[in-house]
């Protein structure tokens, strides 16, 4: 049980999807999940352990690291990650609803002429359109939701995305002011800004694809979409 | 033997379940399974050797730790995951049990085996107050247990060999707390679903049932009706005549029927 479960049920949501949705999917995988598995958890592997206060306090670092890192970069893009895959659920949900319906129908004997076997509906491509179309507009404005909102927490937790040397805390039980110096925080910045503007490149993307779909559909019909 | 294993068992019971049992599984499999997994987990790793006492005294670290989590919360949190996942379990064998039965007569007993009809809806609402019962009963075990959702950052020891009260500090205690709140949304999400799910089905059958019942007084009154219909008026007559001090109520009632 890992990132591949994710990989399998959005995979099957591809099928479905337009070409910026494509995309968006390529770029979720190659440059947000592997690098978060191949490389962004390597760097953060021993954060805590590397923290190191300029005291011999007992508790004190662990006060102040958790003052100052109240959850970690690592899991707050592991959550933003699967938050952010969990509308593609609504289609494939939808889409495995019509091909329920589509069966039954089937079995029954009512259009017999469309497919020639159960095999064929289940590789069924859906199109865009009708009840589909809102399900997928729906879940792309929640993907959008969901990742202003991981970003807007990420900015607002750490004081923008840079990764400070050395941050100073007056926490109980810390004597006084003490020194606490962040383990590599150079190379926590540069991924963190990595993943940052992939992220922004994802939303982009999304914002490409939803106006993508609201004028397609009324280019093509645009009174009597709604009917 | 991994979470693969429990996510390839429950793969399973999808084809038997309702709508709202495919969203709980889908629940469980993306909130539950995999944030324990890829986030979680790691939280926890290295929890007794960064939970510090200020103190020199060997072993009050230890003995402080094994009083304040006497089972750690990740571990609660795995076992919870196990138990509530496996009653669904018993839907999958049920099945299994009817496909047997149906090789070993050699004929159609049933629909389908996966129709949810009689024994099957028994069990399956059986699976679902397990489901439900395990959810609450892990919640509360989790409130008793750490006093409350709440991870503090610091607790006050005095258990032997530290010799006097001691200040220990615990470990990532925000993210420990963001992550146990996480775990009770989700529990009572599903304990939602479940509930619901239990309300659907006994709603949907007992209306089932009983449009069968009202459907099957209805035919049984037509039929009457048309056996009624079709006497001889001959033979009615005749056996007017014979009886001549035919009771005024059977004579009512031929009029009332037709």
């Amino acid at each position: 049980m890992d990132w591949g479960t994710l990989q399998a049920i959005l995979g099957g949501v591809n099928k479905h999807s337009t070409s910026i949705g494509k995309i968006w999917l390529t770029i979720m995988f190659i440059f947000r999940v592997m690098i978060l598995v191949v490389a962004a958890e390597e760097v953060w592997g021993d954060e805590q352990n590397d923290f190191v206060c300029n005291t011999l306090q007992p508790g004190c670092k662990n006060v102040c690291y958790d003052h100052f890192f109240p959850i970690s970069h690592i899991r707050l893009w592991a959550l933003q990650l699967i938050f952010v895959s969990t509308p593609a659920l609504l289609v494939a949900m939808h889409v495995a609803y019509r091909r329920h319906e589509k069966k039954k129908q089937f079995r029954k004997g009512g259009q017999t002429c469309e497919f020639k076997d159960i095999e064929e509906i289940k590789s069924q491509r859906f199109h865009i359109q009708g009840p589909l179309w809102w399900t997928y507009t729906s879940s792309i404005f929640f993907r959008l939701i969901f990742e202003a909102l991981f970003m807007y927490a990420f900015y607002f937790m750490y004081n923008g995305f840079r990764m400070p040397r050395l941050v100073k805390c007056n926490a109980w039980p810390c004597p006084n002011t003490v020194d606490c110096f962040v383990s590599r925080p150079t190379e926590k910045t540069v991924f963190t800004i990595f993943m940052i503007a992939v992220s922004g490149i994802c939303i982009l993307l999304n914002v490409a694809e939803f106006c993508y779909l609201l004028i397609k559909v009324f280019l093509k019909k645009p009174v009597f979409f709604f009917f | 033997m991994s979470w693969g294993f429990l996510r390839d068992i429950l793969s399973g019971v999808n084809k038997y379940s309702t709508g709202i049992g495919r969203i709980w599984l889908a629940i469980v499999f993306v909130f539950r399974l995999l944030v324990y997994v890829v986030a979680a987990e790691h939280v926890w790793k290295d929890e007794q050797k960064e939970f510090e006492c200020n103190i020199r005294q060997p072993g009050c670290e230890n003995i402080c730790f094994d009083h304040f989590f006497p089972i750690s919360q990740i571990r609660l949190w795995a076992l919870q995951l196990i138990m509530v996942s496996t009653p669904s379990l018993l839907v999958v064998l049920h099945v299994a049990y009817r496909e047997s039965r149906e090789k070993r007569h050699k004929m159609k007993l049933y629909k389908t085996p996966g129709s949810m009809d009689g024994g099957l809806l028994c069990t399956y609402l059986i699976s679902l107050i397990f489901k439900t019962g395990f959810e609450i009963g892990f919640l509360v075990l989790f409130y008793k247990l750490y006093g409350g959702f709440n991870v503090p950052r610091l607790v006050k020891c005095d258990m032997r060999p530290c010799p006097n009260t001691v200040d220990c500090y615990i470990s990532k205690p925000t993210e420990k707390k963001v992550f146990l709140y996480f775990v009770v949304v989700t529990s009572c999400l599903c304990i939602v679903l479940n509930v619901s799910e239990l309300s659907y089905l006994i709603f949907k059958y007992t209306i089932k049932c009983y449009l069968e019942r009202y459907n099957k007084k209805v035919q049984t009154m037509k039929s009457e009706c048309q056996k009624l219909k079709y006497v001889d008026p001959a033979e009615t007559a005749s056996t007017a005549l014979f009886h001549s001090n035919a009771s005024p109520v059977l004579d009512r009632k031929k009029f009332i029927l037709y």
